[in-house]
């Protein structure tokens, strides 16, 4: 065989398939992106929230790109818990200061980082959240302590426009 | 195949078969040699058939009436069973046929297991097999979807996040198979386009599993190769269409008891309550047939090692035929095997009843150990026991056993003094 030099017939067929292969691939990629978010999905990119009357130890939950945000006023009792963890006890190390710039405000994604359920608040050993499909506790930080979920609950984008304004994403 | 020249009778049918020989595929059809022990177990391949049927018929008919849209589709689904003319029977039909079909499955598959019939040579046929099995899942899943109920949406999200489990790409996967951000209405459309195609799909790749299957012919619960066609064989037409006809009616019985008396009894409350992204229903629980595998994925402390196992516990299935290194098909003249197979049986029934509880406790302990056995069967029991066990003699025919009475040592010795 590889003695055998290569004739014009042998480099025109395998100028053909590669050609055709990449015809073929042209072809199928708006077919297979076609799939993707679409342009009307990708336009609902933020929410504001009116969060004026949000008092201490409460959570309200609104719906950003179609999942559930967590928005919880904590109490100092929360933030003093979230705060003292030491990051080699946390399955997914991240600091609360780092999740909750304004340490009273905690905005987070409400999915399951295990197979996106909304977990349940105040439920669970760490007093934070509870995933009810498979078990993951979730601690005053929304992180991940307890439970299949590989990270904490994710933080999306957002700002405070004004004091009694939260723009998600 | 072994079938004779075939000619039709009338001059019309010749020259329609010289060109189109679909009367010589009805002829072998109809004159099939099939072995004449087989029991009502062999049944399940026509019951299956009669199945598909049902559900892609009863399927059509309420696709004429489903809306595929977020804000609609639980809304036509009350319709349907509300205000269409018979919608509620052909809907109760389609929905308790899933479970049916899936009944009928699982009993044809541990027919294979126990009369070894996924041995060579009918390996292409199993795999098929479960080919066909895996687009079975696929297609009831997406199915239940589609009602917009709370189990379907949050079954949905859970089922379409154990993608997010591959590294790297998983984020990018998810998002792609909803068409958004969450499972939303892109995602309702595409289910239900799926759910429309894949049954096509099932239908092609049972014209091949029968295919494969008329090569080597069937199996039976002897195991031993047969001359085809032979005293060891019979007609499939009329002896198995009877035999086949009778258990399918057995079959309808049940089928109609689900579908009059308790047609809800397999689906789960929940489903009646609009689809609510916000609000996760407290207990998430798949249907029933997909409950062992759920047991399976949630025993695995670990995201991505869970999905792996679950998905390793139905393929492990495409390469048993090498994993089984026995080269004796049936269950009857293995005594060991005989004992692992009802072991396996009990521990999927027990995966199953874990799948449905909460994962924890004691129930999660149990389906750990349940979950380990059934991989410890499959890749260390099996491959094991071919080469370990002490197999009972087989008979040289069919005919034989029945004749001489039980199949056993001294049976086959005298048979072999007699031939010195």
């Amino acid at each position: 065989m590889s003695d055998k030099k290569p004739k014009r017939r042998d480099f025109l067929f395998t100028a053909s398939y590669a050609v055709g292969a990449v015809g073929a691939a042209a072809v199928v990629w708006p077919l297979v992106d076609q799939m993707n978010p679409d342009a009307s999905v990708k336009a609902l990119a933020s929410t504001e929230v009116d969060v004026s009357s949000l008092t201490p130890g409460n959570t309200i939950t609104v719906l950003w790109r179609g999942k559930p945000v967590f928005i919880r006023r904590r109490t100092q009792e929360e933030i003093a818990e979230a705060r003292s963890v030491k990051l080699e006890d946390l399955i997914h190390p991240e600091k609360d200061e780092d999740r909750a710039k304004n340490p009273e405000w905690l905005v987070m994604l409400g999915v399951c980082t295990h197979l996106g359920c909304v977990p349940l608040n105040d439920k669970g050993d760490y007093n934070g959240w509870f995933c009810p499909c498979h078990g993951s506790h979730y601690d005053t930080s929304g992180r991940i302590r307890k439970g299949p979920a590989p990270w904490n609950m994710e933080i999306p984008k957002y700002e405070f426009v004004n004091t009694n304004t939260i723009k998600i994403g | 195949m072994s079938d004779h020249e075939y000619t039709p009778k009338s001059k019309a049918g010749k020259w329609f078969n010289d060109r189109l020989p679909l009367l010589t595929l009805a002829n072998h059809l109809t004159d099939y040699p099939t072995p004449k022990n087989l029991n009502y177990w062999w049944t399940f391949g026509g019951i299956l058939t009669f199945c598909l049927i049902t559900q892609i018929v009863t399927g059509l008919t309420l696709a004429m009436h489903y809306i595929a849209h977020a804000d609609m589709a639980f809304e036509s689904v009350e319709h349907i069973m509300r205000d269409v003319n018979y919608g509620w029977l052909i809907r109760y039909i389609h929905a308790n046929g899933a479970s049916m079909f899936f009944l009928a499955v699982y009993i044809h598959i541990f027919r294979s297991l126990f009369y070894g019939s996924y041995k060579s040579p009918r390996e292409i046929i199993w795999i098929i097999g479960i080919i066909i099995y895996l687009l079975m899942m696929a297609a009831a899943f997406m199915g239940y979807v589609l009602p917009w109920g709370q189990m379907s949406f949050w079954g949905a999200t859970v089922i379409t996040n154990l993608f997010s489990a591959i590294p790297l790409v998983g984020e990018g996967i998810v998002t792609w198979l909803w068409g958004g951000y969450s499972v939303d209405n892109p995602t309702l459309t595409r289910f239900f386009t799926l759910h429309y195609l894949i049954p096509f799909l099932i239908l092609g790749l049972v014209v091949l599993h029968i295919w494969a299957l008329h090569v080597p012919g069937n199996n039976n619960p002897v195991g031993i190769d047969i001359k085809k066609p032979s005293k060891d064989t019979v007609p499939f037409h009329p002896y198995i269409v009877i035999k086949d006809g009778f258990a399918l009616l057995m079959f309808m019985i049940v089928f109609a008891f689900f579908v009059f008396y308790a047609p809800n009894i397999l689906g789960h409350a929940d489903n009646y309550i609009e689809a609510n992204p916000l609000v996760t229903p407290a207990h998430i629980v798949p249907e029933w047939y997909l409950l062992p595998f759920y047991a399976i994925l949630r025993s695995v402390p670990d995201k991505l090692l869970g999905v792996v196992a679950m998905l390793s516990a139905i393929l492990i299935l495409a390469v048993l035929p090498w994993l089984d290194t026995s080269k004796i098909r049936s269950a009857v003249f293995r005594p060991l095997y005989k004992q692992f197979y009802w072991i396996l049986v009990a521990d999927v029934l027990i995966l199953g009843y874990m799948g449905a509880m909460p994962a924890e406790g004691l129930y999660l302990l149990i389906a750990r150990v349940a979950t380990a056995y059934y991989f410890l069967h499959f890749l260390v029991i099996l491959p094991v026991l071919g080469l370990k066990e002490r197999t009972i003699p087989l008979p040289l025919s069919i005919t034989e056993p029945v004749l001489g009475g039980s199949p056993n040592m001294a049976m086959a010795k005298k048979k072999e003094s007699k031939l010195e």
